[in-house]
């Protein structure tokens, strides 16, 4: 028996990167022992079988796998590359392969981001991060998310902490949540205090924003309600976003699911920007799993562009519609798919008629047959690497904390490169 | 493998040489003395005639981290026009003034640099400052870490904790984020922006720290000092860009009372409030006390014409500036109790009086300025413009009638109000060589760079002596890197990678005891996790470090 314990060690499963986990490895068993959201618990501690890489269904070795991968790419004239649930390392060498295949590449999870992406492109905005949420913010507006499904420990670690710099009184924070079924019992205070709730459709969150704007502004509204919500308490309401010393407001791209999202991002971002005229204000947004922040920022410094990209030409080309992967495959416009998921199970590849290489781990369920199947390591458990978190700032290293039988995505692409023609 | 580039005539200002004709050797990356008569020559490349001097060093460009790549992603119509094709021998990529990271490096190389340094890296992005560099081929890297705004500093500061723990604090952040030195960016005053203040003068303070800008730069200066870090404290002042900020710069180069500073993109911080407009140069006031002061250094931050994104860590003054934000989007943000940034994309217009007087002042510190030892060639990338126009700065520089003729096309009043015209200096190409590869290299404390002496890393570019500058420096006949050949008649053919410079000065480790709990109690990320190691800068050959020595 043999019994190792690993400190501080970064959760990949969530986008918040909580990087305090104690996990408990006996014989290749993984605990999670402190610190674990449900997340991570069913991240890390699934017993995960022993997976051979298929190709058609039968077992190949990894030789065998790669070389009929290799296969698939030199007869497409135009791959997609998505999924992405990777690391850095493994972002790296699939913008790599998109560039020498001529691929599409684009994340599993972009329409959220593309939602946030579309704002920066035409409007920018007001950030700020976990830390100065966490140490100034006063009050809080949680637009369309209760920040806690896809983000367990959101309020633990930023809001309802005990210690902060500046904003000592932390158990005093407001709480406001704007949307529809929204989970608000986190919002409680631990002295019991409650939040204001405004519950309205998600597609009509946009207009109580732009209303609270209108309103900070000074102008006068002459409707009795706006979305449900009586003109006097989105008053009072916008009073207050003034007088908070450090506001911020939370929103999840991924979570308004709605046609042209961007533009209630968008009213979020005029919002805050137009509060910072008098005081402190900021957004932060909660998206980008399963490497999904990573796959932007690295996208970012080797394309130019934020995902989306096509290669097709030689060089990138960017297009947030023609470009993303649902697109590219209902327009037919590749004639291979390389999906690459390498955190969770339950990430699901769309299904195609065309050649389908799937990069996944191991306990993953298919419900079709794809023509390669490569069973990956999990980035910070299987090897290390780097992730970015939700802020798109911080970025952490991952830890090793099992011996691994699986290889990494980015080895299995270099070994892909390495057997692709060069130029 | 003995490489022999025969006959050029050379620059070498750290031995002196000043266009001599000499042959150079190159030995396994490193440049050797002339071998002896019967050794085998493996290569030799005729250069009679042409140009040559070491590789050339960028002291300030901001190539890598976050900010840059949110300019990156805001920027798409930065990109769409300059697309950049995959070869065999190199990657595809984009960009004007937010380059692709392998653009970026294929473009510096081509130029004849060999090494950039990314000049504002906030320590807890510091991972991804070097995840970017790593990225950027050919040319070496390095970087700054920013301080002076982190709330662990201030507090420090505040409850006057002595100097030497703020020194170990300063030498331990150098180790954890694999830096070669220390900036400060409006010291306290992105601080003082996340509790409201919008304006922090040299002498004003921070409202809820109550510790003025002043005290900031003493305390980093010494401590960069006491570290032996061979560059000074490189300082982004207070008050960038605001008219009358000339004043600001002077007491700041007499706060320090004599302690080195570098004072980066220097022609932000050099304007006054004469005349109808209530903004002017203040170049000649500026370049007077540089030269009457042996231990400040400046780079320019040349401005130029044209399409650029600002891209800072001074939100105070990045907030205040977003009227100006051309196209109309910007992205302000306050990062993790340490700093922040700010990204405005902006047109310097030639014909706006305040755009083209920033030009004129520019080029009057480059004129005024008379030790080119002490001066360096910047134009704060891409904040001022992107690097890629230096060629063309350059041949400002070296030829008047050019200057004077680009002079005459500015708007009127501008060029009436700046002393440019009278300004007769030409740079010579010694004093070019000085300030883009001898000068920079002595003030990084790097060693075996910069110079083309036995020892050295063969870091070479070669030029052709073309009386239009701007063509001889856009496109150097060969440029060496480490002895091999990666650039061609301002081509790359091939692609190699370059380290990453860093510094491990002593401090006392206990510092670690106070900056854990401070981590645990108030920061989101472990202590452990906050460091950036060296092997994952090494990365499975994907860079290396260079350690260079402290003082």
């Amino acid at each position: 028996m043999s019994l190792k314990t690993f400190h501080d060690v970064p959760c990949p499963f969530c986008s918040l990167l909580c990087d305090d986990l104690v996990i408990g490895n006996r014989n290749g068993v993984l605990t999670v022992k402190k610190n674990g959201c449900h997340k991570a618990i069913r991240g890390f501690e699934p017993s995960r079988p022993d997976a051979s890489p298929l190709i058609k269904g039968k077992k190949a070795t990894l030789a065998e796998a790669i070389g009929g991968m290799v296969a698939i790419l030199r007869k497409a004239s135009q791959p997609l590359i998505t999924g992405l649930g990777t690391d850095v390392n493994g972002l790296r060498s699939a913008i790599q392969l998109a560039e020498r295949t001529g691929a599409i590449i684009d994340h599993m999870h972009s329409a959220g981001m593309m939602r946030n992406l579309r704002v920066l492109q035409d409007h920018g905005w007001i950030m700020t991060t976990l830390a100065e949420i966490k140490n100034r913010a006063d009050l809080i507006i949680f637009a369309g998310t209760d920040g806690t499904g896809n983000f367990p420990r959101f309020f633990e670690r930023a809001i309802w902490h005990k210690d902060a710099l500046f904003n000592k009184k932390t158990g005093q924070r407001e709480i406001i949540y704007i949307g529809e079924k929204l989970d608000t019992r986190a919002g409680k205070s631990p002295s019991g205090r409650l939040p204001v709730v405004l519950e309205c459709r998600q597609e009509q969150i946009g207009e109580i924003i732009s209303t609270l704007h209108a309103l900070a502004v000074g102008n006068i509204i002459r409707t009795a309600s706006v979305a449900g919500i009586r003109i006097s308490e989105l008053e009072r309401l916008a009073e207050k976003l003034k007088q908070a010393a450090y506001g911020v407001l939370v929103w999840a791209p991924g979570e308004l699911d709605f046609p042209h999202a961007e533009l209630t991002v968008r009213a979020f971002c005029e919002l805050i920007k137009y509060l910072n005229r008098v005081t402190r204000f900021a957004g932060f947004s909660l998206g980008g799993n399963d490497g999904g922040a990573s796959a932007a920022n690295v996208c970012a410094w080797q394309s130019g562009y934020p995902l989306r990209v096509s290669y097709g030409k030689g060089y990138p080309e960017y297009d947030p519609y023609k470009y993303s992967a649902r697109n590219a495959l209902r327009r037919k416009e590749v004639d291979a798919m390389v999906w690459i998921s390498s955190f969770i199970a339950d990430t699901k590849p769309p299904k195609a008629r065309i050649p389908t290489i799937v990069l996944s781990t191991p306990t993953t369920a298919l419900d079709f047959r794809p023509d390669v199947f490569i069973p990956t390591g999990t980035p910070g458990l299987d090897h290390r690497g780097q992730l970015f978190r939700t802020d798109g700032v911080v970025s952490l290293p991952l830890k090793q904390v099992v011996e691994s039988r699986y290889p990494s995505v980015a080895d299995i692409l270099n070994q892909v490169l390495a057997s692709l023609p060069a130029g | 493998m003995l490489i022999k580039l025969a006959g050029g005539i050379v620059y070498d200002p750290v031995h002196g040489i000043k266009g001599e004709k000499r042959d150079i050797y190159i030995l396994d990356g490193k440049i050797t003395r002339q071998p002896a008569a019967d050794a085998k020559i493996h290569r030799t490349y005729n250069v009679h005639g042409k140009i040559v001097m070491a590789g050339a060093i960028d002291i300030h460009t901001h190539i890598g981290g976050g900010k840059v790549n949110i300019a990156r992603m805001m920027l798409p119509e930065d990109h769409r026009d300059t697309p950049v094709r995959k070869t065999p021998a190199t990657r595809a990529g984009c960009g004007h003034a937010a380059p692709t990271t392998m653009t970026t490096g294929y473009r510096y190389a081509e130029m004849g640099y060999t090494a950039c340094f990314e000049p504002a890296m906030l320590p807890v992005n510091a991972r991804q400052a070097h995840m970017e560099m790593a990225d950027i081929p050919i040319v070496d890297k390095g970087a700054y870490a920013l301080l002076g705004n982190d709330d662990f500093f201030l507090r420090m500061l505040t409850s006057g904790r002595e100097q030497g723990v703020i020194s170990d604090y300063v030498g331990w952040i150098i180790n954890a984020t694999q830096a070669i030195g220390i900036k400060v960016v409006n010291p306290g005053g992105i601080n003082a922006f996340k509790f409201n203040q919008r304006r922090l003068d040299l002498d004003e303070v921070n409202r809820f720290y109550n510790v003025t800008p002043r005290q900031i730069l003493i305390t980093l200066a010494r401590a960069v000092r006491e570290l032996g870090i061979p560059h000074p404290l490189h300082v982004h002042g207070c008050n960038l860009g605001v008219p009358g900020n000339v004043d600001t710069t002077l007491d700041t180069i007499r706060a320090v009372e004599g302690m080195p500073l570098h004072l980066t993109h220097i022609q932000f911080h050099s304007y006054g409030t004469e005349g109808d407009r209530g903004f002017s140069s203040g170049a000649a006031r500026i370049a007077e006390a540089v030269n009457a002061n042996p231990n400040i250094s400046i780079d320019v931050g040349q401005v130029m014409f044209g399409q650029t994104v600002t891209a800072s860590g001074d939100t105070m003054l990045q907030y205040a500036g977003h009227w100006y934000a051309h196209p109309n989007k910007w992205v302000i943000m306050d990062i993790e109790c340490e700093a922040g940034c700010g990204i405005v994309p902006f047109r310097y217009r030639d014909k706006n009086y305040v755009n083209a007087l920033q030009w004129a002042i520019g080029l009057e510190l480059f004129l005024l300025v008379n030790d080119p030892w002490r001066i360096f060639l910047t134009t704060d990338h891409p904040n001022g413009a992107p690097f890629t126009s230096y060629p063309h700065l350059i041949r400002l520089l070296m030829d008047r009638s050019f200057r004077n003729d680009m002079l005459a096309t500015i708007n009127s009043q501008a060029a009436a109000a700046s002393i440019l015209g009278s300004l007769d200096r030409e740079y010579t190409l010694y004093e070019i060589a000085i300030m883009t590869r001898a000068a920079p290299a002595r003030s990084l404390g790097l060693k075996n760079r910069g110079h083309l002496g036995a020892g050295a890393c063969a870091d070479i570019t070669v030029y052709n002596d073309h009386r239009n500058r701007q063509k001889m420096f856009a496109e150097p006949i060969y440029v060496f890197k480490d002895g091999e050949l990666v650039a061609q008649n301002g081509k790359i053919v091939k692609e190699v990678i370059g380290g990453t410079h860093t510094l491990r000065p002593e401090y006392d480790k206990t510092i670690e005891l106070s900056l854990k709990k401070y981590f645990d109690r108030y920061l989101t990320v472990k202590l452990g996790n906050f460091k950036v190691q060296g092997d994952e800068i090494a990365d499975a050959g994907r860079g290396r470090i260079i350690v260079q020595p402290c003082q």
